[in-house]
């Protein structure tokens, strides 16, 4: 009998005991944020996971199977130009860092064989930080500003702090052993700009399909024009989307154009758009599977299953934690959580240095899965917590966790590490508050 | 007598590839050894930048993918061969 096991049985058992023995069932708190917590879940189900969530799996997988990773690779050698390795450092982690088990790996060797420890440091802030699905949502539930404040956010704080590690450090990199690194190149099976052609217009399905209303009494201008037609202008890249299918993925036509054809009459006989995206997905995934001419077909339909059972139950538990403890807050309905706002607005509200050197404390050491950073802000915003504040947990969270600080520590030892961490927490405070005040 | 190592630190493609590698073994009837590399330290020493890595041998087949059925049983083949 392993002891060690049954115990932590038995311990999540009392737990569990003592949870439902004291239960607070009739206390309105206590109700108000069990309806809270299925208020979100329903709207996050109802608004994001068809039009947004599930072509976002899509993208990802593209970037998985298609683009081929060792063409971004070799920048990170040890004789490519010092300012090339950080730029692309700083920014390949919407190619590369689709895993975030891939991050690590690449890391240390760039750290060890590679440019050396400045871009590996970049590429390790950024990688996490600006993954494609990440943005996406980030832009769609917490707003179009701050998932752009987001991105430039982290790409400047890659470079920064790769540059500054590397300077505090530049004479133990001089005496590091040069050897040069293998760098992976498969053939590219078609040129590039049918890949970035087929990359582009699943992006561009998905922006137009989620494309926001304008302010109420806004109906004239470009963007309202855009908002207007956004279902003509999604069914536009959808046909280029079966040109794309048919050339450059190279699918039986046949079958492509009777999926293409279920796919319009679904959207002319349904009501709601959702019932055309869930049929083109359906089709995209069959036709891909059952596709023998080329590996690679299959393989993006199940990559992208892979994100999907990757993400998608964390997203939903973070989804029901963030509606329990901090409410649900969207559109018209604001419904409190368990904790009150009064303590989110006294810790995180405005746009203090406190409030900020909090939020980016907090960011760096608690560990976020995959995306949940965004429920959880979202409540926290709801709940009080200023712009500023909630930028800097955004740029210090995802990036970094406690258990992923030991495994960094493993690679690079204690000291730059906790070099790493101290920078990462400054520079998301002063963000946090350059951007609170704009 | 073939020496294969999977590289990876334990997500669930490097275990995909592992099972993989056990499939291919016993439909080959090849004699083989399958270990596993977790510490990413080691990852570099293999040329490994992108998880899972194989490595057969002694020399890096692929990285960053799980390689076809097909594909792979032709590479312990060759390497089994040779």
């Amino acid at each position: 009998m392993e002891w060690k096991k049954e115990i932590r049985i038995l311990f999540w058992f009392i737990a569990f005991f003592l949870f439902a023995y004291f239960m607070p069932v009739y206390s309105d708190r206590f109700r108000e944020a069990i309806m809270a917590m299925l208020d979100l879940t329903r709207w996050y189900a109802q608004e994001h996971v068809i039009l947004c969530l599930l072509p976002a799996f899509f993208i990802a997988g593209v970037i998985a199977v298609f683009i081929s990773q060792g063409a971004v690779l070799k920048y990170f050698g040890a004789q490519a130009k010092k300012w090339v390795s950080y730029s692309i450092a700083s920014v390949s982690g919407v190619i590369l860092a689709v895993c975030s088990c891939t991050i690590l790996p690449l890391f240390s060797s760039i750290h060890k064989r590679g440019a050396g420890l400045g871009p590996a440091i970049a590429f390790l802030y950024s990688g996490p930080a600006i993954n494609i699905l990440a943005i996406i949502l980030t832009a769609r539930i917490l707003g179009f500003e701050m998932g752009l404040a987001r991105i430039i956010g982290a790409v400047i704080f890659a470079i920064v702090i790769g540059s500054v590690m590397s300077l505090i450090y530049r004479k133990e990199e001089k005496d590091k052993a040069e050897r040069q690194m293998n760098v992976p190149m498969d053939e590219e099976k078609r040129p590039m700009w049918q890949t970035a052609f087929h990359f582009f217009t699943l992006v561009l399905i998905l922006v137009f399909a989620n494309w926001g209303a304008p302010a109420e009494g806004v109906e004239s201008g470009g963007w309202y024009w855009i908002w207007a037609h956004k279902w003509e202008i999604t069914a536009f890249f959808a046909i280029l989307l079966v040109f794309s299918l048919i050339y450059i993925l190279k699918l039986k036509r046949e079958y492509v154009l009777i999926a293409a054809a279920i796919t319009a009459a679904s959207a002319f006989l349904a009501t709601s758009p959702m019932i055309p995206m869930v049929v083109g997905i359906a089709g995209v995934s069959i036709l891909t599977l059952l596709d023998k001419r080329d590996e690679d077909n299959k393989q993006w339909t199940l990559s992208t299953w892979d994100f999907a059972k990757q993400i998608l139950p964390l997203l939903a538990l973070g989804v029901l934690v963030a509606g329990f403890l901090l409410g649900s807050t969207h559109g018209d309905t604001d419904m409190p959580g368990v904790i009150p706002n009064q303590w989110v607005v006294n810790l995180v509200g405005g746009n203090s240095v406190f409030s900020n050197f909090f939020a980016s404390i907090v960011g760096a050491f608690m560990y976020f899965a995959t995306l949940t950073e965004v429920p959880i802000l979202q409540g926290l915003m709801g709940a009080g917590m200023g712009k500023g504040p909630a930028l800097a947990l955004l740029l210090a969270g995802p990036s970094l966790s406690l258990p992923n600080m030991l495994v960094i520590r493993g690679v690079i030892g204690t000291k730059k590490t906790l070099v790493y961490v101290i920078l990462v927490v400054i520079m998301a405070t002063i963000s946090g508050l350059i951007y609170g005040s704009i | 007598m073939l020496n294969i190592k999977v590289i990876g630190k334990g997500c669930p493609n490097c275990e995909k590839l592992e099972h993989l590698c056990h499939e291919v073994i016993k439909e080959e009837n090849l004699e083989a050894q399958v270990e596993k590399v977790t510490d990413v330290n080691d990852f570099a020493d293999y040329g490994v930048m992108m998880t899972p890595g194989l490595v057969v041998n002694d020399k890096l087949l692929s990285q960053g993918k799980i390689p076809v059925k097909h594909t792979l049983a032709k590479w312990l083949n060759d390497q089994a061969e040779s």
